[in-house]
């Protein structure tokens, strides 16, 4: 296949879908438990360097407990997969902790507006971007879900956004129809919450999927965070909803409330009043620190971190309001 | 005086865009306004999805996220962005409503980057987000913004998602899909499509209290015009009294 032309983005992972096979041989497929503590997994399993995915959608079903500890255990250097990514791309842009991104959506929280300290990390020159788009990242993880190097796809071509990408276009081979090829994202490290799971990280999840399948699948690496553990007879009984596999699983942690400040589908909605609160902040660099010391470095863990935001008077409140509760709109 | 703001203006002649039976892919605040107002007016069976896999839902109030509960509430189907994206690659997705920070004279989007250097940009936007898939997969995309100078530019900073491209046969020769393309541009003073050859933006209709030289005055390339131009319509009683009551009652979009 001839390459007509290509992006001048850098592609940080490695497509190569043999080195990626001879890592899975050797990952394990012990059923053995997997609970940990969220500190312990990041220490454990986020190293300086690595390339970290993120589930869910930039405020749902995000595992933000594990996007605060990352940022307190000051991981640096990370590259990010900003695909869909929101308010975990600014809680780690805060942080500093990533020189290198894929970005398909970043700096902004869609309707709530832009994060004034994320775009001027972005405005910095620190970091390093290659272009794509929420579906081509989610078509790289597909690629590297099914063991192959590349997806095609009919979009990126005659824009900038396929200029400064890491894609080739060239023709299909059956139809002579020009095509971009987009390498397979096989990602370090992914952190994912999900609403229940056992000790072994059988995972299930209510609600939407975002791009969660192909993100657990081709990640060498993943911890799992979740509302509750549940026995594994449970999921034995009812194995058509398990979602993620235990032998993707690298840790589990129980984290109820896992998602706040977002949204986690059929439990609570997201505390708007406090990611306003995030976006307000921002804008005077001291009053930011003092936010970050008082929600991130100065506390131990997200329970912690709710607590001082409302605690469970708060988690109430937002559970009422995901139900669309008469009279419950903060 | 007109009893409507610009953002009423607009959101109901999007929505008046949208026939029956049709699908479309929203994303948050006008567009998804425009949608829901469709829905409870002239296209009761609009199928409205959202990016992150919410399809067909009842949305019950202005979600604040493509990926939040709102857009699976009541709905058909809960998916995933790939289950979206590819009923949009298959050609089964009619329309999308997209915005910029640019829009040039073939409809190309920038929601990237002001700058000549991308690794330092001057002002950095938050990128494609959907936009480019939407712009490229779904049959008609329609763009609804506030018209001025800077946002209609002669050439975009950065091309984030594809209009006609160069214009004439441009995106037809460039891989994308055959076909799909920009359709309408809605503004608060015009309402501008594409004429079929040049594939340059055309002015179709006009709102209410504006002329042909204003809307040519607040826009930085030159735009064509229909043979016949006509008034575009205010909106009615009923659409406003949905749109304020049922749709935006905090007048999280229409207060803007």
């Amino acid at each position: 296949m001839d390459v007509i032309e290509q992006g001048v983005g850098r592609i940080f992972t490695d497509p190569d879908a043999d080195k990626a096979r001879e890592f899975f041989r050797h990952k394990s497929r012990a059923l053995v438990s997997k609970l940990t503590t969220v500190k312990e997994a990041v220490e454990k399993l986020v190293k300086d360097g690595d390339y970290l995915s993120i589930g869910g959608f930039g405020a749902n079903r995000v595992a933000m407990s594990c996007v605060h500890e990352i940022v307190r255990q000051k991981k640096k250097n990370l590259g990010l997969a900003g695909h869909t990514a929101t308010h975990d791309f600014q809680v780690l842009a805060a942080g500093e902790c990533f020189n290198k991104c894929d970005v398909a959506y970043i700096v902004g929280l869609e309707a709530r507006g832009l994060s004034a300290n994320a775009r001027k990390y972005m405005e910095s020159g620190k970091v390093e971007v290659t272009e794509w788009t929420n579906y081509t990242l989610a078509a790289r993880y597909k690629a590297a879900t099914a063991g192959v190097s590349f997806h095609p796809i009919r979009n990126l071509m005659g824009t900038d956004t396929f200029k400064y990408s890491g894609a080739k276009m060239a023709k299909c081979p059956f139809t002579g129809t020009n095509y971009a090829l987009v390498p397979a994202l096989y990602s370090d490290v992914a952190i994912i919450h999900v609403h229940e799971a056992d000790v072994y990280g059988n995972c299930r999840v209510r609600g939407i999927l975002m791009s969660d399948y192909d993100v657990a699948r081709s990640s060498k690496k993943v911890i799992i965070t979740c509302e509750r553990i549940i026995p594994t007879d449970e999921i034995r009984r009812d194995p058509t909803s398990t979602f993620i596999p235990y032998w993707c699983v690298d840790a589990v942690c129980e984290v109820p409330y896992g998602s706040y400040p977002g949204n986690m589908y059929g439990e609570y909605f997201s505390d708007e009043d406090h990611l306003r609160e995030w976006l307000k902040v921002e804008q005077d660099p001291e009053e930011f620190k003092a936010f970050l010391d008082r929600n991130i470095y100065g506390v131990k863990d997200h329970f912690e971190y709710i607590e001082r935001n409302g605690g469970i008077a708060k988690m109430l409140k937002l559970r009422q309001k995901e139900w669309l509760l008469v009279g419950a709109r903060a | 005086m007109a009893n409507y703001n610009v953002m009423e203006l607009m959101i109901c002649t999007a929505a008046r865009e949208l026939e029956d039976g049709a699908s479309i892919v929203v994303g948050t605040g006008a567009p998804n306004a425009a949608a829901m107002l469709a829905q409870k007016t002239t296209a009761p069976n609009l199928v409205i999805m959202f990016e992150a896999g919410g399809a067909a839902p009842l949305v019950p109030e202005m979600p604040i996220s493509v990926g939040d509960s709102r857009t699976t509430w009541k709905a058909l189907m809960a998916s995933s962005m790939p289950e979206i994206m590819e009923t949009a690659c298959r050609g089964m997705v009619d329309y999308t409503f997209l915005g910029g920070a640019q829009i040039d004279m073939y409809g190309n989007l920038n929601s990237t980057r002001i700058g000549p250097d991308h690794q330092k940009p001057k002002v950095r936007f938050p990128g494609s987000g959907g936009a480019n898939d939407l712009a490229s997969f779904c049959w008609r995309m329609i763009v609804m913004t506030p018209q001025d100078v800077k946002r209609f530019a002669e050439k975009c900073s950065y091309i984030t998602s594809p209009g006609w491209l160069q214009g004439g046969d441009s995106r037809a020769k460039s891989g994308l899909p055959l076909g799909a393309g920009p359709y309408k541009i809605i503004t608060n003073m015009a309402v501008m499509d594409f004429e079929p050859k040049s594939k340059r933006m055309r002015i179709i209709a006009i709102n209410p209290g504006y002329s042909e030289k204003d809307v040519q005055d607040n826009c930085g390339f030159e735009l064509l015009k229909a043979k016949k131009i006509v008034e575009n319509q205010g909106p009615s009683e009923k659409e406003l009294s949905i749109l304020r009551d049922q749709i935006d009652p905090y007048r999280y979009v229409i207060g803007r």
